[in-house]
């Protein structure tokens, strides 16, 4: 690729350091199997598990290193605004999760969120979404074994598909041993050896501009300027880092992107359901919104401190990209020790992405696919071993797509921020599956279909160079909000024209319609008021409100 | 358990819901031993790097003798969850089999 430039000094302790990870994470898989007897302990966890664990796992799952180097990158493109990635458009969405939607997932007893279509729908809507999740999942497996590799090739200097393949066979090992709770576990795992890796760094860095002032006073002068300080200055217009208006990131963002992604995408929502009652999955999403409050700190920060401190940084190509800005700093700043720590969360954060992504194939492939259209009143023995062979084929499909990443990284990218845009019909779907009983099984599926379509055009047309754009996030704000806007209109355009759903047909899938148990199976201590989904969720959203006053 | 409120049936789910009466998942071990036990060995292992750190080690951190710093911190953050699992050892796990296999 570009030389050695990003070459890291790794000593023998730095990979003595990297060995342990690996035995580690393989003894996780290989321990969880005495835990595997049904197809529930191996897609689910036997839905046992306590909320801070499934809590870590689900911000965990999001933390794959293309979302750790990614928003680094942006730290160092667009400043400060970075953070609405995190307050604006991750935590409501975590917090709606937990308090609203969870109890019509967790109660409903569904074992996938496509699944919930089938119950709340139709089959065909059931069908559509699944196919799409499945290929979406395996396609961004792909990207994450490709990135993880790109980073092992320069970092290290391992072959590509020597990486590409070792990451491959870690991931499929303790997957297909220890099934879902060797991949949890795991994620909790990666969870603190990422943020191990990543304060040093963050630490460093900031001593070395001089802290948090000496780093705002530094970024001043960069080619950011002041606007680079600010969350909502300047958002008025669209003459800002992030080339978006306070409506685009509010509604766009805050709104229909980040709902559709945190609600609905099933890697995530798979975190929960394995929960041991309903009470830990509400609490999931929540925990997971804690962390997430604060890791802007060691994503943003080093980005910045980047931007300051190497010469260059923005290079269109080459090693001075905004994505390398946390490996620059590695190779700058740490040294042997704490380095391969380092070394080790970069590591630790792609196999979780990847990890997420082949957990939910697997689960939607067996359950949804194969037991609901293939082959069905098979044992729960078949369904397991569907799973296990499940994620063999997930691992090397994402294998092939890793090469084929290889030869068109823009395509891959490209391929991935659809599928992000995907998301807002399916949420508004579900929204309106969700509190408007009258809603047809045919207005669900058209309005899956129709909203999809549209944000697929606008798509291509703005690839196509048709429409125009500030940006690529102005137009996934406009795909989704266009795409949410027909769901709503097509389900109230079809629903009165065709006959609904018996009710009992929707009892614990919609609101106002009984069957959800808040409190079924809670444990004493989980009644005490600290552990209340609501007041939780609630604490979290006036932080990440008064976190941006600082940043204002 | 409150019966008035069960949700809406379905076969496929019904199946599997009946197989989790055979769930192991009451064997699976608890993450606090593993995330404590690597999390010493890295303080370890980093905080002896650090003892033994070079100048030139120093330097590159910008004089902050980070190995030594982070290998205490990690290793405090090891024991600290060895010493939760042992003060609170997690809930017998008979909770996710006292559910009625409806």
């Amino acid at each position: 690729m570009d030389g050695d430039g990003l070459r890291l000094n790794m000593n023998g302790l730095d990979y003595l350091i990297l060995a342990l990870y690996f035995v580690t994470v393989l003894g996780v898989g290989f321990a969880a199997r005495r835990a595997i007897r049904t197809s529930v302990d191996f897609f689910l966890s036997g839905r046992s598990l306590p909320a801070w664990v499934t809590g870590l796992a689900f911000v965990s799952a999001n933390l794959g290193a293309l979302e750790i180097i990614g928003m680094a990158a942006n730290g160092a493109q667009y400043g400060v605004m970075t953070v609405h990635y995190y307050w604006i458009g991750a935590v409501p969405a975590m917090v709606f999760l937990g308090i609203v939607m969870m109890p019509f997932y967790y109660g409903s007893k569904v074992r996938s969120v496509p699944e919930y279509l089938r119950l709340r729908f139709n089959r065909p809507t059931h069908l559509l979404n699944a196919l799409s999740f499945a290929v979406a999942q395996v396609l961004i497996a792909g990207v994450n074994l490709y990135a993880l590799a790109l980073v092992m090739q320069a970092l290290l200097g391992w072959p590509l598909w020597t990486a590409i393949v070792v990451g491959a066979a870690i991931v499929l090992a303790y997957i297909t041993i220890g099934g879902l709770s060797g991949a949890i576990y795991n994620e909790v795992l990666q969870f603190f050896v990422i943020l191990a890796g990543l304060i040093p760094v963050t630490v460093i860095g900031l001593v070395k501009v001089g802290g948090w002032n000496g780093l705002m006073d530094a970024v001043g002068d960069t080619k950011l300027g002041e606007a680079g300080l600010h969350a909502w200055q300047g958002t008025g217009s669209t003459a800002n880092p992030l080339g978006a208006h306070w409506i685009g990131i509010v509604f766009g963002l805050g709104f229909v992107l980040s709902f559709g992604y945190w609600t609905t995408n099933f890697a995530e929502v798979q975190r929960a359901l394995s929960a041991k009652n309903m009470s830990a999955a509400r609490r999931t999403p929540i925990i997971a919104a804690y962390p997430k409050l604060v890791i802007p700190l060691v994503t943003i920060i080093p980005g910045l401190v980047a931007l300051v401190t190497v010469q260059g940084l923005g290079a269109e190509s080459g090693d001075l990209q905004y994505n390398n800005a946390i490996p620059l700093l590695m190779r700058d700043l740490l040294p042997n020790g704490v380095l391969g720590v380092a070394v080790t969360g970069l590591l630790a954060s792609f196999m979780a992405g990847m990890a997420a992504n082949v957990s939910g194939f697997n689960t939607v492939f067996t359950y949804d696919i194969w037991q609901a259209y293939i082959r069905r009143d098979r044992s729960d023995e078949y369904y397991l071993r569907v799973g296990r062979w499940a994620t063999v084929a997930a691992v090397v499909i994402g294998i092939g797509t890793a090469f084929i990443a290889a030869g068109f990284s823009n395509i891959m990218n490209y391929i991935q921020a659809l599928f992000s845009v995907f998301n807002a019909p399916l949420f508004a779907t579900f929204i309106i599956g969700m509190f408007w009983k009258r809603m047809s099984a045919l207005a669900g599926f058209w309005s899956l279909l129709l909203g999809t379509l549209v944000s697929l055009s606008l798509y291509l047309l703005y690839k196509g160079g048709v429409v125009d754009f500030n940006s690529d996030l102005e137009e996934s704000f406009w795909g989704a909000g266009l795409a949410f806007v027909t769901a709503v209109v097509v389900a109230a355009i079809i629903t009165p024209l065709t006959s609904p759903k018996r009710d009992e047909e929707l009892r614990g899938l919609v609101y106002g319609m009984g069957g959800v148990d808040l409190k079924g199976d809670v444990l004493a201590g989980d009644a005490v008021w600290y552990r209340s989904p609501v007041l939780l969720g609630l604490i979290a959203v006036a932080l990440a409100a008064l976190f941006y006053i600082p940043v204002f | 358990m409150s019966n008035d409120g069960q949700p809406a049936q379905d076969p496929l789910i019904d199946e599997t819901q009946a197989e989790q009466r055979r769930s192991a998942a009451a064997r699976l071990f608890d993450i606090r031993r593993v995330i404590g036990g690597l999390f010493v060995a890295y303080g370890i292992i980093v905080t002896l790097i650090g003892i033994f750190d070079s100048r030139a080690e120093i330097d590159k951190a910008e004089g902050v003798r980070i190995n030594l710093w982070a290998g205490l911190a990690m290793l405090v953050f090891g024991l600290l969850m060895l010493l939760w699992q042992w003060l609170r050892p997690a809930d017998p796990p008979a909770s996710n089999e006292q559910q009625p296999g409806a």
